[in-house]
């Protein structure tokens, strides 16, 4: 079975974001990159799937330089193959999941993974655009999947819920949190992705759709108050969810 | 400018956000001297489908077929991308669900449209459609202007208002679908439904409970506080990673974005991955034994205390309060 899996590489969700000085990004310094929480769900997902059928784990990664230290990190965890496509351009999702999909194509593999949304952007959009720009069946936001005979069932979360989904393979899956346990690399992976390749290619270039003019904070939230301390404040407490907030 | 609203709808019934989209392509529609029409996918919904009139749309597509009953992203991609082409939108509104969320992607590629998703506010600048989206799980907000002919934006849902229901019935018109088995590549087969759990992200009132509890057995008391309230029960990063709680209970930037008009934090220290989750909460009452504990920065109200204490004595008053009134 060939198996791909799409990373990024983002700011840690430990980070404090400020604006950066272009007002359109944010502030790198002293910023800790690492591979998005939920690609590593992907990883981890494929590395099974290839522990169980057999194969090849492929992972890609679409940027600078820097993020090596995610392709590597998932070399270390057990992925075969890295790719990188090395692109410094400001990207919207479309112009992302463009270049993936080429990617892919020359691939072709069985299943590709990706994780339900990148923590920087949020836009949880990337993985399903490359299955409709590859005519690819998909499922997204997956907690459970089973493969067997060419086919894929899987449970997608939803509002108060899951839907049980199911499709043929080739076919795109998104990763949500609760889908396995990520491992961590092994001294003997850590050693082993030293000497693994980190293939380069160019990143295919369209124009982006979309255009990020400005980036703010939100708005501060007024200082609020110490109603209390223990239980004794909480008569005054209800009295002001009741009456000033009259949320209760 | 002519704007194609998606409205979901499940079990033949339309979510909210299903107006709020509607609402707001009005809204805009009006601001642009535009038109608007909605679209409603399923396999049984003619007969629901002209109350979406009364939020401000006087046309209804509505595309049946027994096997929409589920949603299936490539089948319904192509009938929302077919007919916002059949009625020239230069616009596709619909819902930041679950269900949104999947659907959108799919369609812009089909649309060659730009897309935006999770939009918190829209604007029309000039001629520049420019929309606000939440990045980094809410520590930052950018504005994005939309640079295509047709583009494509899910609406975060509780954000927009869905005005109050007035106006008239809709008239609805069924459109022709010629659907292969190929479009059905991949379709949901079956719902699980949570056993009568409300789910954060659609709770108006959320009680979150924190490490701070010391274990699982503790959050009986979250739960009884979360059933007075008629809220749902959240759960931090700690919480659920310790197994204590299950993931979609999870607050934060690993888990939901929740912005309902009440969040109580029980014992929650506010890491900022939390912070960033719910700091949109129009009320936050923070309970915590730490007076310096980063959770009382977003505290519309605070108690500096034992949970142990404080949340049984709250369950009690407030349903001595609603009790009473």
């Amino acid at each position: 079975m060939k198996l791909a899996v799409c990373i990024n590489h983002v700011p840690d969700t430990a980070t404090r974001v400020n604006v950066g000085p272009d007002g359109k990004t944010i502030d790198k310094t002293g910023v800790t990159y690492v591979i998005s929480p939920y690609d590593e769900f992907a990883i981890e997902e494929c590395l099974r799937l290839k522990e169980k059928h057999g194969g090849e784990v492929t992972v890609i990664s679409l940027g600078t330089d820097a993020h090596r230290e995610s392709l590597r990190k998932a070399l270390a965890m057990g992925v075969d193959k890295a790719v990188l496509l090395k692109d410094d351009s400001v990207r919207d999702s479309f112009a992302i999941a463009h270049a993936l999909a080429d990617c892919l194509k020359g691939l072709s593999p069985d299943v590709v993974f990706f994780g339900k949304q990148s923590v920087d952007y949020d836009d949880s959009a990337v993985g399903l655009m490359v299955a409709e720009m590859l005519g690819l069946p998909s499922i997204s936001v997956v907690v459970k999947l089973e493969i067997a005979e060419g086919k894929a069932r899987a449970e997608r979360e939803i509002e108060g819920g899951c839907e049980i989904a199911e499709t043929k393979l080739p076919a795109v899956f998104t990763a949500q949190k609760g889908l396995n346990e990520p491992r961590y690399p092994s001294l003997k992976g850590i050693m082993a992705a030293k000497s693994k390749p980190i293939e380069e290619r160019p990143a295919s270039v369209v124009q982006a759709k979309v255009e990020t003019v400005a980036m703010r904070k939100p708005p501060a939230k007024p200082a609020g108050k110490i109603v209390g301390t223990d239980a004794s404040a909480v008569p005054e407490l209800v009295r002001l969810l009741h009456e000033e907030a009259k949320v209760v | 400018m002519k704007i194609l609203i998606f409205a979901e709808q499940r079990d033949n019934k339309f979510k909210k956000p299903a107006f709020e989209a509607v609402r707001t392509a009005r809204t805009l529609a009006g601001e642009a001297g535009g038109e608007v029409v909605a679209l409603v996918v399923g396999s049984n919904v003619q007969s629901v489908a002209p109350a979406l009139g009364r939020y401000g749309t006087q046309k209804v597509l509505v595309a049946e077929d027994p096997r929409l009953t589920f949603y299936s992203p490539t089948a319904y991609a192509k009938i929302v991308a077919e007919a916002a082409k059949s009625q020239k939108a230069t616009l596709v509104v619909i819902p930041a669900t679950a269900m949104g969320k999947d659907l959108a992607p799919r369609v812009a590629v089909k649309l060659d449209a730009g897309l935006a998703v999770d939009c918190t506010a829209i604007r029309i600048e000039g001629n520049a459609l420019i929309a606000t989206r939440p990045v980094y799980a809410g520590k930052a907000l950018i504005d994005v202007k939309m640079n295509s002919q047709v583009n494509v934006l899910t609406l975060r849902p509780n954000v927009f208002s869905s005005g109050t229901s007035d106006g008239t019935a809709a008239l609805t018109e069924k459109i022709p679908l010629a659907l292969g088995d190929q479009d059905f590549a991949s379709r949901v087969s079956e719902i699980k439904q949570s056993s009568g759990r409300l789910d954060i992200a659609e709770a108006d009132i959320i009680v979150t409970g924190g490490r701070g509890l010391k274990g699982p057995e503790n959050f009986a008391m979250i739960e009884q506080l979360a059933e007075v309230l008629g809220g749902a029960v959240g759960a931090s990063r700690a919480v659920v990673d310790a197994g204590w709680r299950p993931h979609d209970e999870q607050v934060g930037q690993t888990g939901k974005t929740v912005s309902p008009s009440l969040y109580l934090a029980v014992a929650v220290s506010g890491a900022i991955q939390h912070l960033a989750g719910m700091s949109s909460s129009k009320y936050i009452v923070a309970i915590n034994k730490d007076k310096d504990a980063p959770i009382f920065q977003v505290a519309t109200y605070g108690i500096v205390g034992d949970a142990f204490e404080v949340v049984p004595a709250l369950t009690a008053e407030i349903k001595n309060l609603l009790g009473s009134s």
